[in-house]
């Protein structure tokens, strides 16, 4: 029962695919997206720190601490977008989001 | 044996709540599976040995970034039913993505795992007892990614002022307090004598 590299890549494998199938299925619930954004990011989080702890080098985790980062500015950022957009068209309907091209 | 347990546990415990932040009705209880999602996260890194990225991940998904989209989805006024019209059409597609997805990855994780230096792994390398997981980050971090750590700083102080620039508004018909006038007050501009004339009352115009 002893837990191997593959194990884990095969657990942050599963949380990315479930963050790309909630991209798809909530089309329309920005706020939804934004969470299946931080699924994504955490299991690109799970390889990095599993690859180093198993291949003994520490780097993997100094990157995972540069997506967290990131991927905090991102949620910031988004849902200040979001707070914009609905203030403006008092709806999230991404649908909408289209008038906002040039 | 207790590792193979814990791993199994929180594995499980990660992938079904990660399911249902994107199959949940309420976007409320969504953010509160995705806190359960970054808790077991949590537990796999300690599994693996990085206690620092752990209580990382406690502190700034759990306790900011999870409480910051719970403050947005109670903030908003949304009618989230009429969000999920296009959900049971899309679900075939998203399905067929998905699993196609999910069979390429798990047979490149499988090929990366048994073959290359990663093949030789033993196990999960925690921290030794001469140097402890904080410490290593600590020595890597700050001399080599010394650079990368300011340019975090600086995604991060971007962020942060371009969050506050979206959401800042000043609305034209709030009084605000102008310091300038206020300090510039005297006597002669502030007050004004007016003469009412004795029995008549006085009307709002002659306030004014």
């Amino acid at each position: 029962m002893a837990v191997s590299l593959a194990h884990y890549l095969a657990v942050a494998a599963i949380l990315f695919t479930i963050g790309v199938f909630g991209i798809f299925v909530n089309r329309k619930n920005v706020i939804i997206i934004l969470m299946s954004i931080e699924l994504i990011l955490l299991a690109v989080n799970i390889n990095f720190v599993a690859f180093s702890a198993y291949l003994n080098d520490i780097q993997g985790q100094i990157m995972a601490m540069f997506v967290l980062t990131v991927a905090a500015a991102e949620a910031a950022v988004g849902l200040a977008i979001l707070v914009t957009f609905f203030r403006n068209r008092g709806d999230i309907a991404v649908d909408d989001a289209s008038v906002m091209k040039g | 044996m207790l590792q193979g347990i814990a791993f199994y546990l929180l594995a499980a415990v990660a992938v079904v709540s990660a399911l249902l932040v994107v199959t949940a009705k309420n976007p409320v209880h969504s953010v509160l599976w995705l806190i359960l999602a970054f808790f077991s996260s949590a537990g796999l890194f300690v599994l693996l040995g990085a206690e620092f990225l752990a209580m990382l991940l406690v502190v700034v998904y759990v306790g900011a970034v999870a409480v910051l989209f719970l403050f947005v989805v109670m903030m908003l006024d949304v009618d989230f039913v009429k969000l999920r019209e296009g959900y049971a059409r899309y679900l075939p597609l998203a399905a067929i993505v998905a699993a196609v997805l999910l069979a390429e990855m798990i047979v490149i994780s499988l090929t990366v795992a048994s073959g290359g230096a990663a093949a030789d792994a033993v196990g999960p390398v925690a921290a030794t007892a001469d140097q402890s997981n904080v410490e290593a980050i600590g020595r890597v971090l700050y001399t080599d990614y010394v650079y990368f750590f300011q340019a975090a700083g600086i995604v991060l102080l971007i962020a942060m002022i371009g969050a506050i620039v979206l959401t800042l508004r000043h609305k034209p018909n709030i009084k605000r307090q102008n310091i300038a006038r206020q300090v510039g007050r005297d006597a002669k501009t502030a007050m004004e004598v007016k003469s009412v004339t004795t029995g008549a009352g006085v009307t709002p115009e002659d306030l004014i």
